[in-house]
């Protein structure tokens, strides 16, 4: 009996002390953590569209959608975020796309853990550079020869399902973006 | 291990015990997160950091810990520290905490630690604990940086992102994926037995 009321205090009590320790830990770096999200979002943003001056958070449903103004104050675009399955894991991007939905101006990867060296090129300029000017009309298409469509990009050879995953999460979150904004 | 000098507990981690070329302990953090030299030292030095204080605490309290509970304290000691270690580097250096991606919670299950907390710093004093850990720690460290280097060299021609392989050196690719994580081991292991089999 002595025996258990002694294992039970000292597991019970390192515990404690541990989620004490921890929980103050975690307090102060909270902030900063949040913060740092946010702050890659945003720079994310400019990188993409260097013309944004004003940023206007709208919520819809769970999502937040970024509306961007210039210095006259006229929307040019939207941001957002989407997400989905990848190769590996999820790949999360953020996006920009201009008032109508109909062109996108870029994207950034902010998330990802695709294979070094093949599917993580969806990170690479060769790759998301071609997202600039995009037809999202009738929607995005990935090809494995030559563009010749306003639509396409050329997916990265040998990591074919990437860049798959990357056109799916843009098309399905481009639709329902479309009902969200009503457009 | 009783009539070890000092700084012995502290040399033997570096060659002789080296935990990851010698002992072949800690293998899922030296072969994943070794894609990179600069990936291999901050994985390293997590460790660094985890086995010092993990090992310092568990010595303090090891007269005080029931033994059929020993190892569920250590994990609980060693989960908390690890947990410091991710909140610091996801809130000071983003960037490296998303390249070490889920293996740094992982550091967690790292046998290194486990085993040093069960088989060394419950047995011996404060003192050389420290000195045991902070050993096997720089030897771990140093263990994946040269393979993080090498790796980094031939798949991507670099070293710590600075372009070292003439422009015209095509990236063997294999060497970044985990194929090439067991060839490079395999090869530093082998090297490490021929050059002890010498001495």
């Amino acid at each position: 009996m002595k025996e258990t009321i002694k294992i039970t205090g000292v597991l019970t009590s390192v515990c404690v002390i541990c989620a004490f320790g921890l929980a103050f830990v975690f307090n102060t770096a909270k902030d900063k953590i949040e913060e740092n999200a946010k702050k890659r979002i945003n720079q994310s943003i400019f990188k993409i569209e260097p013309d944004t001056v004003n940023v206007e958070k709208i919520f819809s449903d769970n999502n937040v959608i970024y509306k961007l103004f210039n210095d006259t104050n006229k929307i040019i675009g939207y941001a957002f975020l989407a997400d989905g399955q990848g190769y590996q894991g999820k790949i999360k991007i953020l996006s920009v796309s201009d008032p109508t939905l109909k062109h996108l101006i870029g994207i950034e990867i902010i998330d990802s853990v695709e294979t070094p060296g093949l599917g993580a090129k969806i990170g690479d300029p060769s790759f998301k550079d071609q997202f600039k000017g995009l037809n999202t009309l009738p929607k995005i298409v990935y090809i494995k020869d030559t563009v010749e469509k306003s639509n396409q990009i050329q997916a990265i050879t040998g990591a074919t399902i990437s860049s798959k995953a990357v056109v799916n999460i843009l098309n399905q979150r481009l639709l329902k973006l479309k009902d969200e904004l009503s457009l | 291990m009783k009539s070890k000098s000092p700084i012995k507990e502290f040399i033997k981690g570096l060659w002789k015990e080296h935990p990851v070329l010698r002992q072949l302990l800690g293998m899922c953090p030296a072969l994943a997160v070794t894609t990179s030299s600069m990936n291999g030292l901050s994985m390293g030095l997590s460790v660094v950091f985890v086995l010092f204080f993990s090992s310092l605490v568990v010595s303090l309290i090891k007269k005080l810990v029931p033994a059929a509970v020993r190892i569920a304290v250590y994990t609980v000691i060693i989960a908390a520290f690890v947990t410091i270690v991710d909140l610091f580097f996801k809130a000071n250096f983003p960037d490296i905490s998303r390249s070490l991606g889920p293996y740094l919670p992982l550091i967690i299950v790292n046998c290194i630690i486990l085993g040093r907390c069960e088989s060394f710093a419950s047995k011996n004093t404060i003192g050389k604990s420290l000195l045991d850990a902070f050993g096997m720690g720089v030897g771990f460290t140093w263990g994946l940086v040269l393979l993080g280097s090498i790796r980094e060299l031939l798949g991507a021609g670099t070293i710590l992102g600075i372009q070292i392989m003439p422009k015209q050196y095509n990236p063997l690719i294999i060497m970044i994926l985990p194929a090439g994580a067991f060839i490079v081991l395999g090869f530093l292991v082998a090297a490490m037995n021929k050059i002890e089999e010498r001495r």
